[in-house]
């Protein structure tokens, strides 16, 4: 197995799984397409983090990132929760095969926009839906495609990251006869 | 624990008589090689061409059409390159699917950057190729059809004797990788009206690292590795004849065994789909009667497969995922995407293969691991919830 002990162990048995009732603050990322997706929800008491909790949809990485980043944050002052990386995330758990380091960053990010949500309710800011977010899935480095969260580059018109989920084909060198049925 | 291991598609454990038949051989012989002149060289190719008679008997070819290779990607890649070298002056164009194993389409995709054009027909929900399609792209400088038998991820077989029909009638050579199907289902390489086959021994119960290239009599094609005159000019190098031995064992073995070992498949493939009927949400992939039996490739909805993977393992149970997560390069199963499955269900496939030494006992310990990891993960997946 590429997983060190403690991501297992995290896996195996994760903390704070679930959802909190009436949150101060939520925080989603992530897209079944790119194969991850994060809900953390927080309670907060006196600028601290009281209880927080997690839903995940991803890989063994994902999920021992999800418990890792919760526990981390767990009675720890906002700003300390705001200063967690995905480095410390990666490094509490023993660290991450290179190809699912891009998995801590969406803990730390989960954990992040929670955190920014409990900011912006308190200021009563109008929460924004998931829908009306920037969509920013796609990037663009040195020419290359790359997804923030599939930090490999992609061979370009990028297949799995795209907001949309329109499937591109894999050799796109190819002449295609006749369009598979889609949808 | 006893492990169940459950990805025959990555390679099927060694029938014990193959087994016995390589140790046989290494202590009775184990070093000659065939192209020697002396009675030891010949004692040697008298094994190799045994060997190769059966695997010839096995897809009803003549001995002399079969040639040994290192695996099936070796025979693929010979298959593809082999044609396009001795051809490029005839045209320069071939046609394949877009469900294709890697080995016919990386090779395809190196030719294309040569200067080959490749077209690549799209197939059904089923991922079964229409061989209407295929006619309708010949063109005057086609010189190959490359179409696989089974597919590897879904288990659909394809309609090759038809597509053989059309390849025949515009004389167009016609390859199929049957590396998969070969000694599960029964083959007739006459009857399918292939010039090209691939073949690869541990899928049958034979050793890995070692395969084999059905080249009909008539099929103009360059060798792959050059060199001596082995595999009468087609192959060269000193041929691995442990894997040789062993290869011909499984052959003999399947061809013997096969209508016993389908009952059991048939059996077995009921059970998974008994226990599959049972759990909420779940997608079958692949064709619904034609396919391997002793495959089945399912998408369990609002879940990873590679979380599913790993709790299984843990509980002693070997499957393999279809997941992008799971694959190196973090890609969505191109076969999968092929067939119109939505990224985000095509994340949850699982693919359980199975073969003779699986018991139904085995199948229904391993639903019993899989059940208890689908409700631990959704319980965890926000997408559950929210459907």
């Amino acid at each position: 197995m590429q997983y060190s002990e403690v991501v297992m162990d995290h896996f195996k048995r994760p903390r704070n799984v679930g959802t909190i009732e009436n949150p101060d603050g939520t925080g989603e990322v992530g897209n079944p397409i790119c194969g991850d997706m994060m809900t953390i929800t927080i309670k907060v008491k006196d600028d601290r983090i009281d209880d927080i909790k997690f839903n995940t949809f991803g890989c063994g990485a994902a999920i021992a990132v999800s418990s890792m980043v919760t526990e981390m944050a767990k009675g720890k002052t906002l700003e300390e929760a705001m200063n967690i990386t995905k480095e410390s995330v990666a490094q509490n758990l023993g660290g991450l095969p290179k190809n699912k380091l891009h998995c801590s960053n969406l803990g730390a990010d989960a954990l992040h926009k929670a955190i920014t949500d409990y900011y912006e309710r308190k200021e009563g800011k109008v929460r924004k839906t998931r829908e009306a977010e920037k969509v920013e899935h796609i990037g663009e480095r040195e020419g290359k495609c790359y997804c923030p969260y599939c930090d490999t580059g992609l061979p370009e018109p990028a297949p799995l990251c795209t907001h949309c989920g329109k499937p591109t084909l894999q050799h796109s060198d190819f002449t295609i006869v006749k369009g598979a049925k889609k949808e | 624990m006893k492990v169940i291991y459950l990805d025959h598609i990555s390679g099927n454990p060694l029938h014990p008589k193959v087994r016995e038949a390589i140790i046989d051989y290494i202590q009775k012989d184990g070093f000659g090689n065939p192209v020697s002149q002396h009675s030891i060289g010949d004692a040697a190719m008298e094994i190799l061409e045994d060997a190769r008679a059966k695997v010839a008997q096995l897809i009803n070819a003549d001995p002399q059409e079969i040639v040994f290779t290192s695996c099936g990607t070796e025979a693929n890649n010979h298959a593809i390159k082999g044609v396009a070298f001795a051809k490029a002056k005839k045209g320069k164009h071939i046609i394949t699917s877009n469900i294709e194993h890697q080995s016919i389409a990386r090779p395809l995709r190196m030719l294309s950057q040569m200067g080959y054009n490749v077209t690549s027909v799209s197939v059904d929900k089923y991922g079964m190729v229409n061989p209407a399609d295929v006619e309708q792209a010949i063109r005057e400088d086609t010189i190959l059809i490359s179409i696989m038998h089974a597919n590897n991820e879904i288990g659909t077989i394809e309609p090759i004797a038809e597509i053989g029909r059309i390849a025949k009638a515009r004389k167009v050579i016609f390859h199929t990788d049957a590396v998969v199907s070969c000694g599960n289902v029964p083959i007739d390489v006459n009857e399918m009206g292939v010039d090209l086959m691939s073949i690869a021994a541990n899928q049958f119960y034979g050793p890995p690292g070692i395969g084999a290239l059905y080249i009909s009599e008539k099929t103009k094609i360059l060798p792959l590795i050059d060199g001596g005159v082995q595999e009468n000019n087609r192959r060269a190098g000193t041929p691995n004849m442990m894997g040789v031995v062993g290869m011909g064992k499984a052959a003999e073995l399947a061809r013997v065994e096969m209508p016993q070992r389908t009952e059991h498949l048939l059996k077995l493939k009921k059970a998974v789909m008994d226990h599959l009927g049972t759990i909420d949400k779940i997608v079958v992939n692949g064709h619904p009667e034609k396919s391997l039996p002793g495959l089945v490739s399912f998408s369990v909805e609002y879940i990873e497969g590679e979380s599913m993977m790993m709790m299984l393992d843990e509980e002693g149970v070997s499957i393999s995922t279809r997941s992008a997560c799971a694959s190196g390069s973090l890609r969505t199963s191109h076969v999968l995407i092929a067939t119109g499955i939505d990224h985000a269900t095509a994340q949850g496939t699982l693919v359980f293969s199975y073969g003779i030494d699986i018991t139904v006992d085995d199948i229904d310990k391993a639903f019993e691991a899989l059940r208890k990891s689908v409700a631990f993960l959704r319980n965890m997946s926000p997408l559950y919830k929210k459907g």
